[in-house]
C-alpha cells in the first residue's frame, strides 16, 4: 500500500512490523491527549505506513517516578512502515515535551501473531500462561 | 541433601511453545526477577538459553516503560 511519496526508492518498498509506547505527561486534559495521539497517528499514515492497531492503556501508575510524576497516559502504536520512518517517528517523539518516553521495537513474526491472537482475546488462560491471567 | 529425586527443570518456553514474550506483560515477567526485581538465573528458572535472552531483553524493555522496577524492596 504506497502512497506516493517522492523518495528515491520509488516502487516496492517492503514494510516492516513496529510497535510504539509513548508515555505522555499526566498533566495533559483529554482534549490535549486526543490531539497528540492524533498527530501521531496521522504522522504514520503520512508516511506511507498502515496503522494496525492502537491501543490507549489510560493513566498508568509507573513502576518509578520519571520527571517527578508517578503517572501517565500510556498509548501504543502497532504499525507497519518503512524502516527509515522510524528516525522521523522517533525525532517527533524527542521534540515533543509532552512525551516522557518512548520505546520503538520492531516486532518479528512471532510477535505479530502473538499480538493478533491477544487482539482477538485469545490469552484468557491459555498458550500464555496456564496459572494466571494477564491482569493489566 | 533435602527430598532425594529432585525433579527435573524444565523450559517452560519449549514445553509450552511459547515463542514470544511480551515486555508489557508485568504478571508474567514478574516470574523471572526476584523480589529486588533482579532477573534470575537459568539455574533457577530452567529456562534454555534461547529464551533467557528474550527474557532478559524482555524485562530490560519492561523497566525503559516503567512496566517493572528497576529495583524494589518486594516486588512479590
Amino acid at each position: 500500500m504506497a502512497t506516493k511519496t517522492k523518495s528515491k526508492t520509488t516502487e516496492s518498498v517492503v514494510l516492516k512490523d513496529y510497535e510504539s509506547v509513548i508515555i505522555f505527561t499526566p498533566v495533559l486534559n483529554d482534549e490535549q491527549l486526543k490531539d497528540a495521539v492524533a498527530k501521531y497517528r496521522k504522522l504514520i499514515t503520512d508516511e506511507g505506513g498502515e496503522l494496525v492497531h492502537e491501543e490507549n492503556w489510560g493513566l498508568t501508575k509507573l513502576a518509578y517516578p520519571m520527571q517527578k510524576k508517578s503517572t501517565g497516559f500510556y498509548i501504543l502504536f502497532e504499525y507497519r512502515s518503512k524502516p527509515d520512518f522510524i528516525s522521523k517517528f522517533e525525532l517527533a517523539f524527542r521534540r515533543d515535551e509532552r512525551i516522557m518516553r518512548y520505546l520503538t521495537v520492531s516486532l518479528d513474526k512471532h510477535a505479530v501473531i502473538y499480538n493478533q491472537r491477544k487482539r482477538n482475546g485469545e490469552f484468557n488462560q491459555g498458550k500464555k500462561d496456564q496459572k494466571q491471567e494477564g491482569a493489566k | 541433601m533435602p527430598e532425594a529425586p529432585q525433579k527435573k527443570k524444565f523450559c517452560r518456553f519449549k514445553k509450552n511453545g511459547i515463542k514470544y514474550l511480551d515486555y508489557k506483560d508485568a504478571n508474567f515477567l514478574l516470574k523471572f526477577v526476584n523480589d529486588q526485581g533482579k532477573v534470575l538465573p537459568r539455574r533457577l528458572t530452567g529456562t534454555s538459553l534461547k529464551y533467557q535472552r528474550k527474557v532478559a531483553q524482555a524485562i530490560k524493555r519492561a523497566r525503559h516503560i516503567a512496566v517493572l522496577p528497576f529495583t524494589g524492596d518486594s516486588l512479590k
